[in-house]
């Protein structure tokens, strides 16, 4: 059954679906209705909901409740997101599975409260110190943005690592028709708790039996350390090579000019091409739902003889441009056209700049 | 078919809730929606507004720029949206808050006193489903049995004695909007 | 052959990594001590700090979590709450716990968290080599305060016990100090008595060790023992502030 509802609830209702228990966060807008929608239903599930006292003190009780093994998530908007850094690092040195929602808004420093994706930078190159990598999830509708809490979730599980997803203030505020899966049942949930005990902390017993279990991303030898971060990256390898992900819209081998966006301008992206294609104009598109790892493959493959132009649209003054730029490798020119400050460019703004490209 | 609307006015007017009656109607009819409020300070001020879309097609875009149906409950949202309406789109606002008129070639306004129906249907609260009947007697964006239905779900339990007054907003509405 | 005295079985068998005289395995063998005599190993877990007790989750024999700089009590809120059937304590030094995660002790004091919360306060950071700590004494001379800690230029110690008295949710607060034997026996009572209210989920408990530390100091370890005893102790008066546990309630 369909319901209507605003993708910040729809998320933390799939989150809890999916087997969430432990939830920290501290409030900000344009997130707000996620932290109120885990505080009103995460005790009606016998779940953990702590409105902490920053945005570190809740990614580090995620640390705390993702080395016990369990589901934990916290969610923010960006500057709370810079905040949680630090943790998310650490988070990803301890090879702890949790999942970070990012209801991204203008900045930088204290921005608006507006639509943005200018945190694709931070997601996606880093964020936190040291060499690390997290898969991000960038969803485009409320429905998407709900099924990417389990799929967040079970990714996170996978690796042993931190997950991200990637909205914005527009799909946490805006309500469309959603269809959730199946709640987890009290058999899953067992069966989640027990998935990680090999590493991780719960109730011991004596010896021989009795295990000592470091939830730890410090390691001060030098040489240990190298291989650990070796490891570490023979992980990031493996999730580079199994996750990418991505959506085609209208290629077709005529395309004289190839679209790419992510997320909320994606979906702006798609109605100009829906209009030019009433006009007679086929353009295609190619939005990246995971944008780490990047769909870099997809881009090259998209490229024919007739592609004249691969234009990169993005709410930021143009930061994804540098994969397109890197996937694409100098076989096309690449343009960009981008809106800040949570501006959102319109779909006609997004049909001149294209007709204009195309000189139609 | 694809409607693109944008609904304003004052904060606690309603104006967002009628964006969700439509949506939530059109949703049942299988429709494909989407309802993206304005949201921050903006929502104590003046123009608190929700761009909603209902499409045979999936919505691509959910922000509406170029609205083909405008509802506004007050002056300020008249004045904001109503030159952005499609031409041959439809305006419908509110008589008892909008003393400075509008004026437009092209474009189909309806002009109901929105508060005084209300009132005389039982309750201020229901001013805006007063445009959801005009609206709708104006338009086929949702049938009206959808709209009901979708109330009757949400207030049947909970409010009966407003779910009366809503539907006798929406009767009065559709019957003032036709003259 | 008598046993006399042995290893208790909270502590693993890697070596310390403290300097001569410090007295963070003093504090270690008391929580250890405690785990062993409560019978609380098997569902403890325990989180270790940044600073000279950084390794503290390889030496306490159950499982640790080792937490960012101050933000122990907040690792240790995620954990409680995880495994509301286990027990968890952090171990924290007073960079740590007063400077960089103010906060974090704050606020999980004020939620009343059930874990214990053990506070090794010898008034000056040792792993990074002497600079000065929140709880460094007035005109007191470390790397960073070079000459003498000037209190109006950088205010006075925080007397972290005092702070947390002031909030109504803890439930055991004692200061206690490890610069003799018979003080360590009394700390041993606090610690004791710290593990056993939370073992019994009483609530949110603090004990405060005021300690030494000879290499940065300067000082051989008896010697520091005299300094902080003289110098320390009127400054922070060890005792318990309070005790919900006691007879008659509050303390």
């Amino acid at each position: 059954m369909k319901v209507l509802m605003k993708g910040n609830e729809a998320v933390a209702e799939a989150a809890i679906r999916a087997g969430c228990r432990h939830y920290f966060a501290y409030p900000i807008t344009p997130q707000s209705e996620l932290i109120e929608y885990m505080a009103k239903m995460m005790p009606k599930v016998g779940g953990t909901f702590v409105q902490a006292e920053s945005e570190i003190a809740a990614i580090n009780m995620v640390y705390g409740a993702a080395g016990c093994g369990k589901r934990a998530m916290t969610s923010s908007s960006s500057p709370g997101i810079s905040l949680k850094q630090e943790g998310i690092s650490y988070c990803s040195g301890a090879e702890l599975p949790c999942v970070v929602v990012n209801v991204q808004r203008g900045g930088p420093g204290l921005g608006d409260i507006q639509p943005a994706q200018g945190d694709y930078f931070q997601a996606t190159k880093g964020g936190g110190h040291g060499d690390y990598r997290i898969i991000v999830l960038a969803p485009a509708s409320v429905q998407e943005f709900a099924d990417m809490a389990a799929q967040a979730f079970d990714l996170a599980d996978k690796y042993r690592n931190p997950v991200m997803i990637l909205s914005d203030g527009m799909l946490g505020q805006m309500m469309e028709p959603v269809e959730f899966a199946e709640p987890a049942t009290e058999d899953d949930l067992e069966r989640l708790d027990k998935q990680h005990w090999d590493w991780c902390m719960h109730p011991n017993q004596d010896e021989p039996n009795h295990h000592h279990h470091e939830i730890n991303s410090l390691e001060i030898d030098p040489v240990v350390l190298e291989q650990h971060v070796i490891a570490l990256g023979k992980k990031f390898d493996r999730m580079e090579a199994a996750e990418k992900s991505w959506e085609e819209y209208n290629l077709a081998p005529d395309n004289e000019i190839l679209c790419v966006a992510f997320g909320t301008a994606s979906r702006i992206v798609k109605s100009a091409i829906d209009d030019l294609k009433e006009e007679g104009v086929n353009i295609g598109l190619i939005r990246p739902i995971n944008v780490w790892p990047y769909p870099s493959e997809a881009i090259a493959a998209a490229l024919t003889d007739k592609t004249k132009l691969v234009y990169t649209f993005e709410l930021s003054l143009g930061q994804m441009v540098e994969d397109v730029r890197l996937a694409v490798n100098g076989k096309a020119p690449v343009e960009f056209y981008g809106k800040v400050g949570g501006i959102v460019f319109t779909p006609e703004e997004v049909k001149d700049k294209l007709k204009l490209a195309l000189k139609v | 078919m694809k409607y693109e609307m944008i609904c304003s006015g004052f904060g606690g007017q309603g104006a967002l809730t009628v964006g969700k009656f439509l949506a939530l109607a059109g949703m049942n009819e299988g429709k494909h929606v989407s309802w993206l409020p304005s949201y921050g300070p903006e929502m104590r001020g003046g123009t608190a507004n929700v761009s909603t879309v209902i499409s045979d097609r999936p919505v691509a875009s959910p922000l509406v720029t170029t609205p083909d149906i405008l509802v506004a409950l007050n002056q300020p949202s008249l004045d904001k949206f109503g030159p952005d309406v499609r031409e041959g789109g439809l305006i419908i606002a509110n008589s008892d808050l909008c003393p400075g008129g509008f004026e437009r070639e092209g474009v189909d306004i309806v002009f109901l006193p929105m508060n005084t129906i209300a009132k005389e249907c039982g309750s201020i609260k229901v001013t805006n489903m007063v445009s959801i009947g005009a609206l709708l007697s104006r338009s086929d964006v949702v049938k009206i049995e959808s709209v009901k239905n979708a109330l009757q779900e949400l207030l049947a339990e909970k409010k009966p004695a407003l779910l009366e007054a809503n539907f006798k907003a929406i009767d009065e509405g559709l019957a003032r909007g036709k003259a | 052959m008598q046993v006399i005295a042995t290893r208790p079985k909270s502590l693993t068998d890697v070596g310390f990594t403290y300097c001569p005289g410090c007295l963070h395995g003093v504090a270690h063998r008391l929580i250890a001590e405690a785990m062993d005599e409560l019978g609380m190993r098997n569902q403890t877990m325990g989180i270790a700090p940044v600073g000279c007790s950084v390794f503290a989750y390889k030496f306490f024999n159950c499982d640790m979590a080792e937490a960012a700089h101050g933000r122990a009590p907040a690792v240790a809120t995620g954990m409680k709450r995880a495994r509301p059937d286990m027990h968890v304590f952090t171990y924290q030094g007073d960079g740590d716990l007063a400077a960089i995660g103010t906060a974090e002790i704050v606020h999980a004091a004020n939620r009343g968290e059930h874990f214990s919360v053990f506070f090794v306060n010898n008034a000056i950071y040792g792993m990074t080599g002497g600079q000065m700590a929140p709880t460094t004494l007035p005109a007191m001379k470390t790397s960073t305060s070079p000459y003498g800690r000037d209190v109006d230029d950088i205010g006075y110690p925080i007397a972290v016990c005092e702070m947390l008295n002031s909030l109504k949710a803890p439930y055991f607060i004692e200061r206690v100090s490890l610069l003799s034997p018979q003080d360590i026996l009394k700390a041993r009572k606090a610690v004791m008595k710290a593990m056993r209210y939370n073992k019994e989920e009483r609530g949110f408990t603090f004990v405060e060790l005021i300690s030494t530390c000879p290499t940065n100091w300067g000082l051989d370890p008896l010697k520091s023992c005299e300094w902080a005893r003289e110098n320390m102790l009127p400054y922070f008066p060890i005792g318990n502030f309070r005790d919900k546990g006691a007879e008659g309630g509050d303390k």
